[in-house]
């Protein structure tokens, strides 16, 4: 028991070199830190289960329009999709922009 | 070099699809199931088409060929809805085919896509009425003035024509996205689970589910996991499993209660907290979960490993086996391109002895649990010929490179595995790639 509280009281400069040296893991999670420092600190929180959830929401409610309105007016180019967390606000539908879903008439290939 | 099983080596035996590389959205296979006896093998695709194989008696020309798969019934399954209501675009991709037991002539199969399952009849027809005394033979009305004697219309032969008929639609009992469903051992009933709630139908009952899990918290802003995949016991029809996006399965005893919200086994594999990154729950969540044949065991696929659990054993699994640990390196950019998000399958073989999944690459991966040996193996044309025998391949992590090995940054990651399936009692299997389906079968010397 004694030996293993022994064990664990290295200096935090020694656990950092540690963890580059033991985890690769880490050392993808400074990488990814790095590159996106806005990122949520909970990854499997609340925003990342909600983006799963809504899959396939195109438009949300009318708070959604208010907000893509105000945006349309700021008319901004759209930037890459570097932001892990938006889900739905920046487009107003209309009739003719809802994508025309057709069935495959098309036998599937596997069967040819 | 030998494979798993000993002298075991797989050989090419046939390959489904289109050979172009232009790969249209609906032909991307979401499924593949092979029925009870392995008769019968049916693949789904993201265009909401299902296609039925079946084996074809020996070829007693070819004695090396032990059969092959050749198509028996397509039909479209599943067509794309939009939900006004919640403005919510409907797939119709087939997230899952299970098969009924065979209990008469016809074939039933359940399908899925993200909100309706439908159980669909599959039957042969090769006679066909002929002799009618109103009709002629083209349909048409006769003149009941011409008719002046009265005979028996006969069966007489025809060309054998398979029809695929929709018996039930189950619809309207899931608000997030079916990622499973499951025929239970009592042949009358089935689950479906959605993303957090579990459903139990009746086969025969369509306006009717009773809700057995729900994990949907009262505020959602408190939501931590979802549910990622369900299934019942093969032979206790009281149990089935659900795993969660933090790694975690539970098993629950439908006779304990109503709602099993309280699980009777938690399996949980403890997790060293100094090794915690921000990809640990990430890769940690479990995509696809299945008894083992013999009901003693139940694996797991997370994002890097294979995981076999012992039921009676909650706190660890009895065996892992690493599919791609080089892939722990290269988290980033599998983040980052959304590859870390992938759901793998995984398949048990007819005797449990062997674990089979997909990797990146178009690589497969075969742990064989008795001889603690493992194999990758490719899934390409360029091993096409017919009953070529697969060269077994290895990555090669860091450092030098030898001969015949591929390293992690030549991987294409956009080549995945998913799906693969195992004939229940043969040594054959079914892979599918983005777009085609291979099918593999041991050497028979």
């Amino acid at each position: 028991m004694s030996e293993e509280v022994e064990g664990t009281r290295i200096s935090e400069e020694q656990q950092e070199m540690e963890d580059k040296v033991i985890s690769p893991e880490k050392e993808e999670e400074a990488k990814l830190k790095a590159r996106y420092p806005n990122l949520g600190a909970k990854p499997g929180g609340s925003d990342f289960l909600r983006k799963r959830l809504q899959k396939g929401q195109k438009y949300f409610d009318s708070g959604d329009y208010n907000m893509a309105k105000a945006k349309m007016k700021n008319k901004q180019l759209p930037s890459a999709p570097t932001e892990k967390t938006e889900i739905t606000g920046d487009h107003i539908p209309t009739p003719q922009d809802l994508p025309q879903r057709k069935t495959s008439i098309v036998a599937s290939k596997l069967a040819g | 070099m030998a494979g798993p099983g000993g002298d075991m080596q797989w050989c090419f035996s046939q390959v489904k699809g289109a050979i172009d590389d232009d790969v249209a959205e609906a032909d991307i296979i979401s499924t593949v199931e092979f029925n009870h006896t392995g008769k019968l093998l049916a693949t789904g695709d993201k265009g909401g088409r299902v296609v039925i194989f079946q084996q074809e008696i020996e070829n007693k020309n070819q004695p090396q060929f032990r059969s092959e798969y050749n198509v028996y019934s397509t039909f479209q399954s599943h067509e794309p809805e939009f939900d006004y209501l919640k403005s919510l675009e409907i797939e119709e991709k087939i997230n899952k085919i299970r098969w009924l037991p065979q209990k008469n002539a016809a074939q039933f199969l359940l399908s899925t896509n993200d909100k309706t399952i439908k159980l669909w009849k599959i039957s042969e027809r090769d006679k066909r009425p002929e002799g009618y005394n109103l009709k002629e033979e083209d349909g048409c009305y006769k003149d009941p003035n011409t008719i002046t004697s009265l005979r028996v219309p006969v069966l007489i032969p025809m060309d054998l024509m398979v029809e695929a008929s929709p018996r039930r639609v189950f619809a309207n009992a899931h608000t997030y996205h079916i990622n499973s469903i499951s025929v239970n051992s009592d042949n009358e009933t089935y689950l479906s689970a959605d993303d957090l709630r579990i459903n139990l139908w009746h086969l025969e009952i369509t306006d009717r589910s009773f809700n057995i899990v729900d994990i949907k918290p009262a505020n959602m802003e408190e939501l931590t996991e979802v549910i990622t995949a369900a299934e019942f016991h093969p032979h206790q029809c009281n149990t089935f499993v659900y795993s969660s996006s933090k790694g975690t399965i539970r098993l629950c005893d439908m006779r304990a209660s109503a709602l099993c919200d309280k699980h009777s086994k938690l399996f949980e594999e403890p997790e060293d907290p100094s090794n915690r990154s921000f990809f640990s729950e990430i890769i940690s969540s479990i995509s696809d979960v299945k008894f083992s044949h013999n009901g003693r065991y139940m694996m797991t696929r997370d994002y890097l490993s294979v995981k076999i659990w012992d039921l009676n054993m909650e706190n660890r699994p009895v065996e892992t086996y690493q599919v791609h640990e080089y892939l722990r390196s290269k988290l980033c950019s599998l983040y980052e391109n959304d590859c870390i998000f992938d759901k793998f399958e995984c398949c048990w073989n007819g005797n449990d002895s062997v674990v089979m999944t997909g990797s990146y690459n178009n690589f497969f991966r075969m742990f064989d649990r008795g001889q603690r040996r493992d194999v990758t193996l490719e899934a390409s044309r360029e091993n096409s010929k017919p009953m070529q025998v697969l060269k077994p391949r290895k990555v090669c992590a860091g450092g030098k490179r030898k001969k015949d090995e591929i390293s992690v940054d030549s991987l294409d990651f956009n080549k995945k595995i998913l799906h693969t399936a195992w004939h229940p009692q043969d040594n054959i299997i079914a892979v599918a790639t983005t777009n085609n389906l291979y099918i593999f079968q041991d050497k028979v010397n």
